[in-house]
């Protein structure tokens, strides 16, 4: 239960982090929040033989409007800072309802919003809400800095396309689209434990309130994030029925997830709380499509 | 900043308002460097990956687990441990109500409780029974004690705002 040993660097520029992650590739691991990273090392379930803690560049800790309407964060805003800021409420209330529900208020007072996407864990919210939101993440190297959307950032458990020289430095969020609606939902034994399974659905609808687009991202559903694309396609025309929402949910869940049994649940159990879940999703994010059409 | 060829790091930390200054290593836990180095053994270590709170401290004024934060990465801030409370003469506001109240029973879970308390109050000063209970969501009490913590944090609540 204790980590083994590694040689640690504090940097305290991004230019020096960049060299210090160019310099040593594989061997060193990144050290944001560590609220997923410190448990691994204390089980050893990982052993990095170099850190570098990113804790000491305020300049990546912001939350900022961008001019198209959406927001602009920093990878090293805590969770806490995002919980309590109005600005994400009022242009990213996804974001802000999910919140309160990561880990405890001691974890989100440490934990990162761009840690916990690059440690890419297909359980944790933010990972399938940046999928769900179409937001890209800005990876910045020692050679330049290239952004990759959220839906082609994460690969498999753990894994996303970053090179070991790269670091996520910002996250960008774009506006939801007029007529649209989001949802998310979940099943925890414990509220805040890792949902046994979740979904994010966010949805606009056209000006004779037929759903124009729908996006539905799973949590705790496979390896990463889970796109629902066939369910979002056979919804895309149609009128917000429950029927529609059940063919929706029917597709979703013997086509396009794919859930593991363990202690907590049964694969089949998932798909079955998936199915119930995506038709509640679907119903709450149409409602409050409409509602905001009026 | 890096650590030296013998991998220790010269580490400058402010703990209940004593600056210490020791070398130590960069993989020595800060719940670990507050009760072997430092011999403050009120921070207790239960789970060591983040899910009990009984090893919750104060960094800077904002509780955090001292389980899933290197001593190296204190470096520079101020940490209270539940030993920078109060004193047994004068215990702080929150641990009077926890003994008036009965808010503990074999005490393991109590210092991360109330190091979890005192900014949630300082933030909220008038809670809901809900909202104690959520602020409390990441401490474990084995002793299945809970409705007394709650009601220890009210009656704490109600005389710091009087």
């Amino acid at each position: 239960m204790k980590p083994a040993p590694f040689e640690y660097y504090a940097p305290t520029t991004v230019e020096e982090s960049l060299t210090l992650l160019a310099e040593h590739g594989y061997d060193a691991k990144v050290l944001a929040g560590g609220q997923s990273l410190i448990p691994m090392m204390n089980f050893r379930l990982v052993q990095p033989p170099i850190l570098v803690d990113i804790n000491n560049l305020p300049e990546l800790a912001y939350i900022n409007p961008d001019e198209s309407g959406g927001l602009r964060l920093g990878t090293m805003t805590r969770h806490h800072q995002v919980e309590t800021s109005p600005l994400v409420e009022e242009r990213a209330p996804l974001i802000h309802s999910a919140m309160p529900r990561i880990a405890y208020p001691q974890i989100r007072s440490r934990g990162t919003f761009g840690g916990s996407l690059s440690h890419a864990d297909p359980s944790a919210e933010l990972p399938s809400l940046s999928v769900a939101l179409d937001g890209k993440f800005r990876l910045r190297s020692r050679n330049g800095e290239r952004w990759v959307p959220a839906s082609e950032f994460f690969v498999g458990l753990l894994t996303t396309v970053m090179e070991p020289e790269e670091l996520l430095v910002e996250v960008a969020l774009p506006p939801l689209p007029p007529r649209s609606g989001w949802s998310l939902m979940e099943i925890a034994r414990r509220p805040h434990d890792f949902a046994m399974i979740g979904i994010a659905a966010v949805v606009t609808i056209d000006k004779k309130g037929l759903c124009q687009q729908a996006r539905m991202v799973f949590i705790s559903a496979g390896e990463r994030p889970m796109v629902a694309k066939k369910a979002a396609e056979l919804l895309k025309g149609q009128a917000p029925t429950l029927q529609a929402f059940q063919a929706a949910a029917e597709v979703a869940i013997s086509e396009e997830i794919d859930p593991s049994s363990d202690i907590h649940a049964t694969a089949e159990f998932r798909r079955h709380l998936a199915k119930v879940l995506t038709q509640r999703a679907l119903a709450q994010a149409f409602q409050r499509a409409v509602e905001e059409r009026e | 900043m890096k650590t030296t060829a013998q991998n220790l790091f010269d580490l400058s930390v402010t703990v209940n308002g004593t600056r210490y200054e020791q070398a130590v290593e960069p993989r020595t836990l800060l719940s670990d460097f507050l009760r072997h180095e430092l011999g403050l053994t009120g921070t207790h270590v239960g789970c060591e990956h983040g899910v009990c709170g009984a090893c919750t401290v104060l960094l800077n004024g904002e509780s955090v687990r001292s389980c899933l934060m290197f001593a190296v990465q204190a470096h520079g801030r101020e940490i209270t441990t539940v030993e920078g409370l109060g004193t047994i003469e004068k215990l702080h506001p929150i641990q009077e109500a926890f003994h008036e109240a009965h808010g503990l029973q074999c005490g393991f879970c109590t210092p991360g409780i109330l190091t979890t308390v005192v900014p949630f109050l300082e933030q909220n000063p008038h809670p809901s029974e809900e909202e104690i209970r959520e602020a409390i969501s990441g401490n474990v009490c084995r002793c299945t004690g809970y409705q007394h913590i709650v009601d220890a944090i009210k009656l704490a609540s109600d005389r710091m705002n009087k």
